[in-house]
């Protein structure tokens, strides 16, 4: 494949045009493409693109904070699922909407627990002054499942109606379309990732070590921590819509990192389409495939991601 | 010639410990300049201090003329390029892409690089004798190739002070001398002061102008090799029996080692 760069952000962005269409098109009712712009069901049109907005924006959302963590952590394995930030973002939703909190609040909620736990992970890792990459992949998943498990038990005896049978927050879910907060996540993750785009050639350098980094004139430290926060609040912003999904802050970027390389200046655009096209699909198929029933969709990453993690695991041991 | 960087009373190190002690040097412009010293006797950690990646407990170095600290980070990262010891590099970056990103500190945040910048870039590939291997990917290469392009990326940042810290100490003696010939000719071509941590005796007795030997945190010695490698200073240093003798090309001082046998007899 011999692609120039820009054909292959081109090529990115009608995929993710492919799955807007495909989002919008199917559905648990069947309505053929030539009715669905119809006055009759412009309800479930709205609904439809609504849906296919917010899966773009959880997408691209996760995929960026992806590559932020895997760049500063100069691990490829690195993810908010993996590290325990969506769990600490899925508590202080939960926390939120126990104590009866205004929708709109509930994402700067979540922001504080993803920091919260950002942190914790950090400290637990933390051995003398060094992050080793083993430890904090494991203080990542010891907190993960820590949160999660306080999750669970919040909702099970939680008094709140509205609480019961939320389970969504553990496996994911695009059922929300409360608009204001929706403009408020879009707004989050579109500044956030415009954030990290502004910081790109610094995540090239940073990734390629910090040593490197620090003689090309980089706030090493400064950075890393402006773009934790970032990545901190838009993970809080997306898990208080979406609860948990896991594998697309993992495997998008990883692939794109195979198809347009490591420049920041590439994969960060080239990582939003990607990851918002790759969400748009997996949210139809979740939607899709058993009506009226519809599957969680962080069933539908995981069973997506983890077999082609695998395959991309293997192959790069191969290549080596 | 004008001294480019001078260290004054500089002590200090890591939180734990104070690893350099009362160091005092001169670095003159377009000079190649050879730190040595046992393991743990604060070369690199000298090199961080000078290259601003440390900040001293007491003393000051002045960079041209000026503290160091009053520089700021970017403007000295277009005067001194660093190369450190050797890491791995997780992601595949291509060859060209990380020689660019030594412009990054001769950038604006959003400013994407010029038609100036690629042919800095090139320049830099050329000077290394590494355009061939431009559009090859970083994790592809071998360690003596690797080495030579993160000489080209210091390279593009067009520095007048380079700092490399072991640059030869995975390499066979082949790799080592193209590496050092490099150096060399970039010193005295592109007229940039090179100050280099060397292990091996004998590569920086054969290559350095000038030279200081380091022993627990102070200089104990600072001169031409001729002054400074001798039998004498290095058995009080390196704690170890050796033979000096004179290379019989270059006729700067040799080294050689005496094993445990030998030493018996």
């Amino acid at each position: 494949m011999k692609l120039k760069q820009d054909d292959k952000i081109l090529l990115l962005g009608l995929i993710f045009f492919i799955s807007v269409l495909f989002g919008v098109s199917c559905g648990s009712i069947k309505i053929p493409l030539s009715q669905l712009f119809d006055d009759a069901n412009k309800q479930i049109l709205f609904l439809r693109v609504l849906r296919v907005l917010l899966a773009a924006v959880v997408g691209a959302g996760l995929g960026v904070s992806g590559v932020i963590l895997q760049s500063i952590l100069k691990n490829p394995l690195a993810d908010p699922y993996l590290l325990g930030t969506s769990s600490g973002a899925g508590l202080g939703a939960v926390l939120a909407v126990i104590a009866g909190m205004a929708s709109s609040l509930v994402p700067f909620v979540a922001f504080l627990g993803a920091l919260g736990s950002m942190i914790l992970v950090y400290s637990i890792a933390k051995e003398q002054n060094k992050i080793p990459v083993q430890s904090l992949v494991l203080s990542g998943v010891i907190v993960a499942v820590a949160f999660s498990g306080i999750i669970v038990f919040l909702v099970s005896v939680s008094p709140n109606e509205a609480l019961h049978g939320m389970m969504w927050w553990l496996l994911g879910s695009l059922q929300n379309y409360d608009v204001k907060l929706l403009i408020i996540i879009f707004f989050i993750v579109a500044l956030g990732i415009m954030g990290t785009f502004i910081f790109s050639h610094d995540l090239n350098a940073i990734s390629l070590g910090e040593e490197h980094a620090l003689h090309l004139g980089i706030d090493v430290e400064l950075t890393k921590k402006f773009l934790l926060l970032i990545t901190s609040f838009m993970t809080g912003a997306i898990v208080s819509v979406s609860g948990m999904i896991g594998f697309v802050g993992l495997i998008v970027p990883h692939i794109m990192r195979l198809y347009t390389g490591p420049n920041h200046k590439m994969l960060i655009p080239s990582t939003c389409l990607g990851a918002a096209a790759f969400l748009v699909f997996c949210d139809t198929l979740a939607r899709s495939l058993f009506p009226p029933v519809e599957i969680p969709i962080g069933v539908i990453t995981s069973l997506v991601g983890a077999p082609v993690f695998i395959i991309l695991l293997k192959q790069k041991r191969r290549v080596n | 010639m004008s001294v480019i960087m001078k260290a004054e009373h500089l002590s200090g190190g890591y939180e734990k410990e104070t690893v350099l002690k009362e160091v005092d040097l001169e670095i003159e412009e377009g000079e190649f300049f050879g730190i040595i010293g046992p393991n743990g006797s604060g070369k690199s950690t000298l090199l961080r201090f000078m290259s601003r990646a440390l900040f001293p407990e007491s003393g000051k170095i002045l960079f041209q003329g000026k503290n160091i600290l009053g520089f700021k980070r970017r403007e000295l990262s277009r005067k001194i390029a660093f190369v450190p010891q050797e890491t791995a590099i997780n992601f595949s970056f291509t060859v060209f892409e990380i020689v660019l990103m030594g412009r990054i500190p001769h950038l604006g945040r959003l400013q994407t690089e010029t038609r100036d910048d690629f042919q800095i870039a090139e320049k830099a590939l050329f000077m290394t004798d590494t355009s061939h291997l431009k559009d090859k990917k970083i994790d592809e290469l071998s360690s003596g190739e690797r080495q030579r392009v993160l000489i080209a990326k210091a390279l593009a940042q067009e520095p007048e002070l380079l700092f490399l810290d072991e640059p030869t100490s995975h390499l066979d003696i082949g790799h080592q001398v193209q590496i050092l010939n490099l150096l060399k000719d970039l010193n005295k071509k592109q007229r940039i002061t090179v100050v280099i941590v060397l292990h091996d005796l004998n590569l920086a007795s054969e290559y350095c102008d000038k030279m200081i030997l380091l022993h627990q945190g102070r200089i104990y010695s600072c001169g031409e090799p001729e002054k400074l490698i001798t039998y004498q200073n290095l058995e009080a240093v390196y704690k170890t029996l050796v033979l000096v003798n004179k290379n019989p090309v270059s006729s700067k001082p040799f080294v050689m080692l005496v094993s445990a046998k030998k030493n018996e007899n």
